[in-house]
């Protein structure tokens, strides 16, 4: 049988800023049969929706072609002229992008949006064109399908609206439908909604798919075979159950092995429990906008929340987007001062706002963001980066600045030549430890981690976990770690503070994660989150707790 | 693509064609504002010629005026006048807009209300109108025609700055200065102005142009720079009547003028992106 997708020793070139040509792509081959869903899996630059943009025969801005096939249904996409190509385009294959919220236009109701490639390509009457839309609303189990067409897109929720993408490719009746990361910014309780809308629609349809995604756990519910991406080339083919259960090639075990939980093993030695917490928030209220009449603000991002972190342990914050982690880290380093509660620092009340807070009190606490792109001020060399604090906190210049500068590069294992380097000139996992570097440049006693390694992938994330995990042994640090990931809160806490809408739910002991949870938010949180195990989409209820 | 002259690389820079001409053009007539007057072929004040409004001649390259001055030489001097009052002007106007504009985002709250009402009241009064009745109330010289033109172009620039820290200032490398406990006065120097000095130096350049036409205007209605001397602006509202006779005195100085802003306008517009937008 002839399969529907054939990629022969694909090779695509790209173009960088500097004008320098870089392959891409590197004479990748697989191929796809009616009906099958294969996965690309790779870390961010591996080429993996490179390679997927070329099966609707495009390529990005500054990438070409320069060798293979790309044979859709016999015929190739690489030979093909434009008009042909486009004609191929939301009728034999279409794509689901990862965010729908920037692919949706905001100032058309979503009905018209949905139905668009069936007017483009003329395939049925308006109204027969509709009724296909609703059905498909249904199928991919939206909210009251009749009507929901008539929103706008900020009128549903983002996981609704990755369905609608689902729907808008899903019009034109393609044999392939191309997945570009699509539940990658979702949160996991809406993940599993969105994965299984996929999975039973494509079932039902019999279409072929291409599933983009970084995360193994996840493609491991939906695909039917996994092609395992490294460096623009192909590491690894194999069935969904070969790769995840009996991987061959090292690269592929190194991913599996970063998906595997860690446990973390206090590091506080037991004197230290009689001391005051080093850090106590009592009762904590704040907010974004406005104070209005009652002297609350408008929109309370945190509720009554309170929280202790003893010194040499670590807390871990958990919950979805909108939780209020970040408010919560924010407010504690003084810069969304609360409306009322207060911080304490090793017993010692904290002003509300940094600016009045003294010198030695933001010494010892320091913060760390998630994305290292926007942490770091892109003009200033690492050296500067890291040497500000030397200066500001102690004083430090000239030659005993740099000899700092440079303990502490290697402290977060990075090569001392580094410090010459600007901040464009470094991949994601050096920038985080060059933001990591900055933080203990002060020598802190606690180091609030906003989501630092949410933005890396798998296996730089495991190796940022193991140097804060090393860091804190040496040099006795307290970590407040905010992630709305389990497995890596588990990996690095001591104790773990479940938030939802600004409230705590409950506060758990890592070691009793994820059997331990009482509440019915923190059941259905941690029951979300995809297991590397083919069968856990389907093994799960129908309803889960909580819901 | 609408434009794709050939560019060629010079500093890591990928430079066009069109850039390189307009600013030769710039070069020049910042050339001519310095040492302008020791080229001039006449004393740009000395009646030179029985006749008036004379044409083009190997003596008077450019013709003579309605006193039979040579107008090259004028226009050698004007160009003193025209680029060092717009430039005194414009540097000033930039200065305490992106200070300020700097600061209202850094600092928010009550100052950042104030100094944005304050402004945008000022930038809603008609430029020229003000212009004219400020000098009009003082007396026209050069400082006080640098501090109008000043105070004009000011609410313009501290908006511009003003947008683009504010973009900045949500960045978490500012927050992390501020957790730090950096005072503003870092804040706005050391983490803000890096990242918009390429945009707003662009704004300059285009507030330089428009200054020159308002100076321009300003002396065409008797209230810019005064005789004996001239600016360009000057130079075509002395000539004016030399539109009656075709004669190259009225003509040159709007040339000149012309030259000088479209050569800024098209530098800043073919820019390498590098400069002109560094967040793309």
């Amino acid at each position: 049988m002839a399969n529907l997708v054939e990629i022969r020793d694909l090779k695509v070139r790209a173009q960088s800023d500097s004008g320098r040509l870089i392959e891409i792509i590197r004479g990748v081959s697989f191929e796809a049969a009616e009906g099958e869903v294969v996965a690309l899996i790779g870390e961010s630059g591996s080429g993996k929706s490179t390679i997927a943009l070329t099966l609707m025969g495009h390529t990005r801005a500054g990438c070409e072609i320069i060798g293979g096939q790309v044979r859709l249904a016999g015929r190739d996409l690489v030979a093909m002229s434009e008009a042909e190509r486009r004609r191929l385009r939301g009728t034999d294959v279409a794509y689901v992008p990862q965010s729908a919220a920037a692919a949706f236009n905001p100032a058309q109701r979503l009905i018209d949006q949905v139905v668009e490639v069936s007017r483009i390509h003329g395939l049925m009457p308006r109204q027969a064109a509709r009724a296909r839309a609703v059905e498909l609303f249904r199928a991919l189990a939206l909210p009251e399908p009749e009507t929901i067409g008539e929103r706008y897109p900020h009128q549903v929720s983002g996981g609704q609206l990755q369905r609608l993408a689902a729907a808008m490719a899903l019009i034109g009746a393609p044999r392939l439908m191309i997945f570009d990361e699509p539940t990658t910014a979702l949160d996991v309780t809406t993940q599993i909604e969105v994965l299984r809308a996929f999975k039973q629609v494509m079932k039902q349809g019999g279409m072929a798919g291409l599933y983009v995604s970084h995360d193994l756990a996840v493609v491991a519910q939906v695909a039917d075979r996994i092609v395992v991406l490294k460096d623009g080339a192909v590491q690894e083919t194999g069935t969904t159950d070969d790769i995840i259960n009996r991987p061959q090639h090292p690269y592929t075990k190194e991913l599996i092995a970063a998906f595997r939980p860690v446990s973390h093993a206090t590091v506080a030695s037991p004197a230290a429990a009689a001391e005051a917490p080093i850090l106590e928030v009592r009762n904590l209220v704040a907010g974004y906008g406005r104070p209005g009449p009652d002297g609350m603000p408008r929109v309370r991002a945190l509720d009554d929340v309170s929280c202790r972190l003893e010194r040499g342990r670590n807390l871990g914050v958990i919950g979805e987007s909108g939780s209020g982690k970040s408010t919560l880290a924010r407010a504690i380093a003084g810069l969304l001062p609360p409306v009322s509660g207060e911080v304490l620092l090793g017993g010692q009340a904290l002003a509300p706002d940094v600016a009045r807070r003294a010198k030695e009190d933001l010494r010892r606490m320091q913060i760390c963001f998630q994305l290292a792109d926007t942490a770091l001020n892109p003009l200033r060399s690492v050296s500067d980066i890291i040497g500000r604090p030397l200066t500001f906190f102690h004083g430090q210049r000239g030659r005993a600045r740099e000899a700092r500068v440079e303990e502490l590069l290697e402290m977060v294992r990075l090569p001392r030549a580094m410090k010459h380097r600007l901040p464009l000139e470094l991949s994601g996992g050096q920038k985080q430890r060059v933001n990591l570097a900055r933080a203990l440049a002060a020598n802190p006693e606690i180091v609030l981690c906003d989501e630092i390694t949410s933005a890396l992938d798998t296996v730089v994330a495991a190796a940022i976990l193991e140097l804060l995990d090393e860091l804190q042994r040496e040099l006795d640090l307290s970590y407040v770690f905010i992630s709305h990931d389990l497995s890596t809160v588990q990996a690095i806490c001591d104790e773990v503070m479940v938030m939802y809408g600004g409230r705590t739910v409950e506060t758990l002991q890592a070691s009793a994660l994820p059997e331990g949870a009482t509440q019915d938010y923190s059941r259905l949180l941690f029951a979300s989150v995809p297991q590397l195990d083919t069968g856990w989409l389907d093994g799960l209820p129908e309803r889960l707790p909580g819901t | 693509m609408a434009m794709s002259f050939s560019s060629l690389r010079l500093l890591g820079y990928r430079i066009n064609v069109v850039a390189i001409l307009a600013s030769l053009f710039i070069l020049f007539w910042a050339a001519m504002a310095l040492f302008g007057t020791s080229f001039a072929p006449h004393s740009p004040g000395k009646v030179v010629d029985f006749d008036y409004y004379g044409p083009i001649s190997a003596e008077f390259p450019l013709g003579t005026d309605y006193l039979g001055r040579d107008i090259l030489s004028r226009i050698l001097m004007g160009a003193s006048y025209t680029v060092g009052i717009s430039l005194a002007a414009v540097c000033l106007a930039c200065a305490s807009g992106v200070a300020l504009g700097m600061a209202a985002a850094v600092t928010g709250g009550w100052i950042d209300v104030v100094l944005s009402r304050f402004l945008d009241a000022l930038s809603s009064i008609p430029s020229k109108l003000f212009g004219l009745v400020m000098v009009a109330a003082i007396g026209s010289s050069t400082p006080v025609l640098i501090l109008v033109l000043a105070v004009i172009y000011t609410p313009g620039s501290y908006r511009f700055a003003r947008a683009l820290a504010v973009n900045i200032n949500t960045m978490d490398f500012v927050a992390v200065a501020r957790a730090r406990g950096e005072g503003t006065f870092y804040l706005i120097t050391q983490e803000i102005l890096p990242n918009i000095a390429g945009p707003v130096l662009a704004d300059m350049g285009l507030r330089f142009v428009f200054i020159v036409l308002l100076l321009s205007g300003l002396s065409f209605l008797g209230l810019g720079v005064q005789p004996p001397y001239a600016d360009w602006g000057s130079l075509v509202k002395e000539n004016i009547g030399a539109l009656a006779f075709g004669a190259p005195a009225v003509i040159a100085p709007c040339i000149a003028i012309a030259s000088l802003t479209i050569s800024v306008n098209l530098l800043i517009d073919n820019l390498p992106t590098k400069i002109r937008d560094r967040s793309a």
